[in-house]
Parts: structure tokens; sequence; C-alpha cells
């Protein structure tokens, strides 16, 4: 059997990206917590998955965005530089594009907001739940977070239980502290 | 479960199951350095329709009905200058391996047929699919592929 020659294979990839065709390009970034499958829409960063085999998020992103769903490296070559930065520790901010769309209201309004808390700071599942106009809703907040679809990104590793303590992390809690320490987020007690 | 069995596969699955399969069948009909051209027309192709699919069933015969006809278009443009590869092929007809190494002397569709046919194990249902015509006629130009063969090897 005649295997397809890599450079064709890579040639094919950049292609299908550049003539936009894709719902969705992804690729695997290297980081020091672990490989990251990373994932752009035409509307911006849609996917960072702690788990790096592809096949887990195909299916998931196929149904979310579309079926046209192909690795290829360039249109994540932007998120993969600034993910290398902030893990150098030389970005607080990203400056991507972000594609929430396909989140239900709830989900999205809470990303959203969750945006805006800053590098180096924590807050709380009850603070991020009043700010969005629902005080009661701690609980859904952390549903929300929970199946954050762009962690790291979307920092949802910055908001902890009430009392301080770290309480859950989609990635582990392993992964919640290192992020944190990178930042130089003080944690209580 | 009878709606996942015939759902569409993320295109990333698609093409790691089909690419080397097409790019040797591309081989075979146009020789390797237009087959190379021909699998980036192939698969582009196929994007441009994925999302219009309405099921994932015969995405096999469909590939090849691409890059079928990404390869009769790439013939009418150019004038052949190159043997298709002989490619090894190590299935259990002799009598086909045989005579593969004649295929590209055959017209267009009869080689695409024997090489569908032979080289691949599509049904004639799914050869007349990647053709454009009924199945009958598909086992015509296949047979007829291959009686123009055997003779040419005699």
């Amino acid at each position: 059997m005649t295997g397809v020659p890599d450079e064709l294979d890579r040639r094919f990839r950049e292609a299908a990206a550049s003539e936009g065709l894709l719902d969705v390009a992804y690729d695997i970034a290297e980081s020091p917590i672990g490989p990251l499958l990373v994932a752009a829409s035409d509307r911006g960063l849609c996917r960072i998955s702690f788990d790096p085999e592809p096949e887990h998020e195909l299916e998931a992103l196929a149904r979310a965005f579309g079926p046209r769903v192909l690795r290829s490296a360039s249109p994540v070559d932007r998120a993969r530089r600034e993910l290398d930065e902030y893990f150098e520790g030389k970005r607080q901010d990203f400056d991507l594009a972000v594609d929430l769309t396909p989140l239900p209201d709830f989900q999205r309004r809470v990303l959203e907001e969750l945006v805006r808390v800053p590098y180096g700071h924590i807050d709380t599942y009850g603070a991020l739940a009043q700010r969005i106009g629902n005080p009661r809703a701690a609980r859904a907040v952390g549903g929300a977070l929970n199946r954050n679809p762009i962690p790291i990104v979307v920092p949802c590793h910055r908001i902890v239980g009430s009392t301080g303590s770290l309480v859950g992390y989609a990635g582990g809690l392993e992964i919640k502290r290192a992020l944190l320490g990178l930042e130089g987020a003080i944690l209580p007690g | 479960m009878m709606e996942a069995v015939a759902a569409i596969p993320p295109f990333e699955r698609f093409y790691e199951e089909r690419r080397d399969e097409i790019f040797g069948y591309l081989a075979r009909l146009l020789g390797r350095d237009a087959a190379e051209d021909a699998f980036q027309e192939t698969f582009l192709r196929a994007l441009r329709g994925y999302a219009k699919l309405e099921h994932g069933r015969h995405l096999r015969a469909w590939a090849f009905r691409i890059a079928t006809n990404v390869a009769v278009d790439e013939r009418r443009r150019s004038v052949p200058t190159e043997e298709p590869d002989e490619i090894p092929v190590t299935d259990e007809r002799p009598a086909y391996a045989e005579l593969e190494h004649l295929v590209g002397e055959l017209p267009p569709t009869e080689r695409a047929a024997v090489v569908l046919r032979y080289g691949y194990d599509l049904s004639y249902h799914d050869i007349g699919g990647a053709l454009g015509s009924s199945a009958e006629a598909a086992r015509a130009a296949a047979s007829s592929g291959v009686r123009r063969l055997r003779r040419r090897h005699s």
C-alpha cells in the first residue's frame, strides 16, 4: 500500500484551511502541563482540551460546529504562540477571539463575565453569580465553569469556593493549582 | 443505535481512513506525480461536499467517485507524459496482479472499473456510482477491460 507522503498530507491540510473549507481546525500544542488539543472555528478559539487524544474531542466538535473538523496547524498558530508566552510567564492577557456560540445562554454569560477576572486574581462562584445578576446561582455557575470549553484562556481556574478551597477543575486540581501558582495568585489558607 | 452507524464522521476520521487508499488509486490511474495534485483536489472537493451529505453511508464509494472524477478531469486536461506506477498488489488475485502493469493502456472508464473492482474490491453497484453509470455498465466496462488486458498480455 502506498502511503500519502507527509509533505502532501501537510499541503492538503493547509489548503483546506486557507480555502476556508473547515468548520473547525485543531492541532496539538505542547505545554508544561501536558499536551493540549487546541481548536478554532472561523469565529475564534473554540476548544482547549487537556485530553490530547483527539478521538475523544472530534465527535463533540463536529456536533457543535459542523462535521468538517480537520487537524491543521496554521489556524491555531496564534493561540499556540500566546499559550507558550503565557506558560513562560510573558503574557497575562490573551488577545484571541473566542467562539462560545454553541453554548447555552446562561453558560455563555457566565464565561463572558469570567474573562474579566484578571491574571493572578481569584474570585468565588458566589461573586461571579452575583455579577451576572443571579446571586443564588453559585451552584449553576460551578456547573457552567466545569463545562468550560476553553480553559486557561477563559480562566475558570481563577474561581474558587467561598472558603478559598480549590473545589474542582475539569483538568484536575493539580493543573488548577499549577496555573494559579504560575500566575502568582495567593490562595487563602 | 442505527443512527450512529450512519452518522457522518468528523472529516479528520474520514480523511485518515481513506487517504492512503485514494492516493494509491490515483497513482494507478494517473502516475505518481499527477496523483499528488489530484489527491489534494479530491479531498478539497470532498470537503466542499461534506457538509451537504445527509448520512455517512457509502463514504468509501463516495471518495472513489470523487477521485475518479478528478482523474478523468486531469486526463482531459493533460496529455499523459508518464506511465502509471507499477504498484505491487498483494491480494489473492494472481491473474489481475500479473496484468495490473498494463492497466495504464486501457481507456479511462475501463481502467477505473478494472482498478476499482480488482484492486479495491468495490461492488459493481459502487463502481457504477463512481463512474456515474449503472452497475451493469460498470460490470461491462470491467469485463471489457479485463478481456483487453488478457489479449495484450498474451
